[in-house]
């Protein structure tokens, strides 16, 4: 391996002041930086968005409860949903996107370095700008900091008549600005993957974690632009005497509906199907089998792809469609179950007669199997919109969509850390601390939000800041609270591992995992440029093709 | 005939799975036979005790879709524990590697087919209970309502009956043989609302600018809870809803009391002076006085609601005051603004309240 792989020096971070060492970070168009830079943000966001669902949960944690009023608590739930989905999930996925594909198809960096630094500043100051409504949102006079309309900001409730001072503004132009850095990236993405994989590298030979990322960067694209129209046409009615979501003068709360749910629900497809990348890049290796069905986790992926922008009014359900606008949507949401079946299929099919290692990463991925299937049911019942007029908007949509974005998206991520964190700073996260990690992380999920199916099944509805006793629901709220705790308790232990392994972890040499993928035939820290000559592959698994040029996956293919 | 015996079918994977393999049902289940309660008050409202056409055709519905969720679940479960626990990696099995499949195109198929005939069948029988319950017809006999939502409360009018009330919905037990269902047309003054009641309809959104219908049909008489279920403003969660499902004589002898002008009382021309004097009657109504306000609710016949503030507090002389002196401290972010009257103002604007009847 180390005779087409010559490691380059890297004359950064040796004998350099503080200030230049800033000034490179923040000048620097590597994709590799650019990508730490990404999840580092998204980190800092997601303790931030974390604290405010603490909040939220100390408030209910009994009925009439006084830790906060209802305008804090509006605020929480406002904040906590959009930094988690634009400020946390989003960055934390592109970050990885940016440092990984190229690694994986060989590339030297992406295909627009200059494009990728701009999309991340815009989204860094997309982020920035939102939490600058806590000042700046005209508290002073009175009209209230930070945007209290929710995340997803229905009409009429974010026209100037309901949202004075500027609050919802800096709402509307955090997610504008950050929609156009998601927008670039997702450009520089779709690009570097069609024109910059190495010679060999046919699109049937792409690690599957480069082929999701090209269909999620897609969706972004397609889903992201009509959320930064509305975005531009909210900002009209407030400032320009516009009338599109302004019911008072004829406009439509149901268009703003439209819109963002065009946006809303192929954003979830955006954020789960990075996650399947990584799951089908880790439960392959810890399996020490090669990803079962390729072709048709391919497929299922873009299938997802497609029928995920054809679903998003089941958002919708209570608004009154008639019977056959609900009958297509219920139609097409659970349409959609039938690629995502095939994909928990696909990675049972990779781990049957495999050699499991139960190492951290494959521990975070196995969660998310058993957890996206409970979740990927509850939409089933979701999607019935008879059953939905019931569940929508209640405790349990949040319970599901949690399951979703906690149990599946959030353990991906966690197992990726844990990949990947060997190959980005040259050591191993501790085992110990991992397992640790997990273990806690898992029960205070489920305490909290398999508990929290339940009060939405007893009648409570989502985003109020108290309830009445006496309704079955206090003994729920109870566990979800303490269930959070746990929670934080283990996210304390999984940034302490972070740090104490960046410092004193053991050195993980290349190839740790004894995995498949390009990635690994660098050092750790990879060099700039990643490789000295640009590889040539044969197969999906080019370093097994290296280490069984015996039997290499090349014959097969 | 064919027919009884699919949805017998059905019925006994219901009984079975729901309560034994359906592993959220059983303990939802488990936690609504705890907190059942007496048909007059239904203090929890549980969408799996429904009592009313279309919360029961939902039910019934549910109950499907969780034998059919529940056994996949069941299925998928047991397949990922025995992976996990057969194909583990053994001791002194190290360096060898497993034999490297790349996939079955059988087996692929299998779990492509299947899972689509399950959609067909879920599609098809969610399609019906859509169809039964969104274009349902409308019997001559209907109850017709409109509800209007309202930051932070709900405004009934009964167009034929010429009632206005609020918060408080009263509505006929519906006879299967003579039904006499209710059904609601949904407006919103300001921003969008929901209308659910969990044990009498799934629900629908009271939006602006917009018009839309739900139905009630309930077969027993209680009282059912809700609440406002999209979130409208600082206090949507003190937005509380509601329905008394009355006998046809208690109805009848409701719709009397509510179609009578307001109670003259002449001991307390007093308190009625304060009501016309002061900010209240600019939003409230009170029949045969200079009150006319649409803004707040009508309070002609105030004291035949048990609750003040949509549902925040208890009707009370107590309570009535508190809420007059200060709105924040019973629901903060309310719209009612604080009166400031002499406490002698108070003492007779609340007598003149209580005969509000």
């Amino acid at each position: 391996m180390s005779s087409d792989v010559i490691a380059i020096q890297t004359p950064e971070g040796a004998g350099r002041s503080w200030l230049e060492m800033l000034h490179a970070w923040v000048t620097t168009v590597d994709h590799k930086r650019l990508g730490i830079l990404y999840i580092l943000y998204a980190l800092v966001f997601l303790v931030i968005g974390g604290i405010e669902a603490m909040i939220m949960r100390i408030q209910l944690m009994r009925p009439h409860n006084d830790f906060v009023g209802p305008q804090v608590f509006n605020r929480m739930f406002t904040m906590h949903g959009t930094t988690m989905i634009f400020f946390v999930a989003m960055p934390i996925l592109f970050g990885f996107a940016n440092y990984l594909v190229p690694l994986m198809i060989g590339a030297r960096d992406m295909a627009f370095p200059r494009l990728n630094a701009f999309g991340f500043w815009l989204t860094a100051l997309g982020g920035f700008l939102l939490y600058f409504s806590f000042v700046g949102g005209s508290g002073l006079y009175g009209a209230g900091n930070a945007p209290d309309v929710g995340w997803f900001a229905y009409a009429p409730l974010t026209s100037r008549a309901f949202s004075v001072g500027h609050s919802a503004d800096y709402w509307t132009i955090a997610l504008l600005v950050s929609g156009f850095g998601s927008i670039s990236t997702a450009i520089n993405i779709i690009a570097t993957i069609l024109c910059m994989r190495c010679p060999g590298m046919k699109l049937s030979r792409m690690p599957l974690l480069a082929w999701l990322n090209l269909v999620m960067a897609a969706m972004v694209i397609l889903a992201l632009s009509p959320l930064t129209a509305a975005q531009i046409m909210l900002s009209i009615d407030r400032y320009l005497g516009g009338h599109f979501f302004d019911t008072q003068a004829g406009g439509s709360a149901t268009l703003w509906m439209h819109f963002f749910w065009i946006f809303g629900h192929p954003e979830v497809y955006v954020l789960i199907i990075p996650a399947f990348a990584f799951a089908s890049e880790i439960i392959p290796v810890f399996s020490r089998k090669p990803i079962f069905g390729y072709p048709v986790m391919v497929a299922a992926t873009i299938c997802i792809g497609f029928i995920g922008l054809s679903v998003w009014a089941h958002h919708m359900f209570t608004i009154g469609m008639t019977s056959y606008s609900n009958s297509f949507f219920v139609f097409t949401t659970m349409a959609i179950a039938v690629p995502t079946g095939i994909k928990i299929f696909n990675w049972l099919g990779t781990m049957w007669g495999g050699k499991i290692q139960f190492k951290t990463p494959m521990l975070f991925c196995i969660g998310f199997l058993f957890q996206f299937l409970i979740a990927g049911l509850t939409g089933v019942m979701m999607s019935v919109a008879p059953f939905d007029w019931q569940l929508g908007n209640s405790y349990f949509v949040v319970a599901h969509f949690h399951y979703v974005i906690v149990g599946g998206i959030l353990f991906c991520l966690f197992g990726a850390f844990y990949y990947w964190f060997p190959k980005i700073t040259g050591r191993m996260l501790s085992e110990t601390l991992g397992k640790l990690h997990f273990w806690l992380f898992a029960i205070g999920f489920h305490l909290t939000f398999d508990s929290m199916h339940i009060p939405g099944l007893l009648g409570m509805p989502r985003r109020i800041y108290t309830y009445e006793p006496g309704r079955g629901w206090e003994i729920w709220n109870l566990i979800e609270t303490i269930g959070v705790f746990i929670q934080g308790i283990a996210t304390l232990v999984f940034v302490a591992n972070l740090v104490l392994s960046y410092f004193k972890g053991p050195e993980a040499g290349n190839d740790p995992w004894d995995a498949w993928t390009l990635e690994w035939s660098v050092s750790s820290p990879p060099p700039p440029y990643n490789f000295a000559s640009i590889p040539t592959v044969a197969s999906r698994r080019p370093l097994w093709d290296r280490k069984h040029s015996e039997d290499p996956d090349s014959r097969y293919e | 005939m064919g027919e009884t015996t699919h949805k017998a079918g059905w019925q006994v994977i219901v009984s079975r799975a729901a309560g034994v393999l359906v592993l959220l049902a059983g303990v939802l289940l488990a936690a609504g036979l705890c907190t059942a309660s007496t048909p007059h008050d239904n203090p929890v409202p549980t969408i799996f005790e429904p009592h009313s056409t279309p919360a029961e055709s939902i039910q019934h519905l549910s109950h499907f879709v969780l034998a059919i969720t529940g056994l996949i679940f069941l299925v998928v479960f047991s397949l990922l524990s025995y992976v996990v626990v057969k194909f583990r990696r053994r001791v002194g099995e190290a360096g060898r590697e497993p034999a490297q499949v790349y996939g079955s195109t059988q087996i692929e198929l299998a779990w492509t087919i299947i899972p689509i005939l399950i959609v067909v069948v879920l599609f098809l029988a969610t399609a019906r209970v859509i169809h039964a319950i969104q274009d349902a017809p409308r019997p001559p006999e209907a109850v017709e309502v409109t509800a209007i939502g309202h930051q932070f409360w709900w405004e009934f009018r009964y167009p034929k009956l010429g009632i206005v009330t609020a918060n408080e919905l009263h509505v006929p037990v519906s006879d299967p043989a003579h039904p006499t269902p209710t059904f609601l047309k949904l407006l919103s003054a300001d921003t969008d609302h929901s209308f659910w009641v969990p044990q009498l309809a799934g629900k629908t959104d009271l939006i602006p600018n917009r018009v839309n219908e739900t139905w009630l049909d309930p077969h027993e008489a209680g009282i059912f809870l809700g609440q406002c279920a999209q979130y409208c403003g600082t206090q949507h969660a003190k937005m509380l809803l509601r329905v008394y499902v009355d006998g046809h004589e208690d109805f009848n002898a409701w719709v009397h009391a509510q179609q009578r002008p307001a109670h003259q009382d002449e001991k307390e021309l007093g308190g009625k002076h304060v009501f016309e004097t002061t900010a209240c009657v600019n939003c409230h109504a009170v029949s045969g006085t200079n009150g006319t306000g649409r803004f707040g609710p009508g309070l002609t016949h105030l004291m035949s609601r048990r609750t003040i503030a949509a549902g925040a507090a208890e009707n009370t002389p107590e309570n009535l005051r508190l809420w007059i002196r200060n709105p924040d401290s019973v629901k903060p972010g309310s719209l009612m603004p604080a009166m400031k009257l002499s406490d002698a103002e108070l003492d007779a604007l609340v007598r003149y309240l209580e005969t509000l009847r």
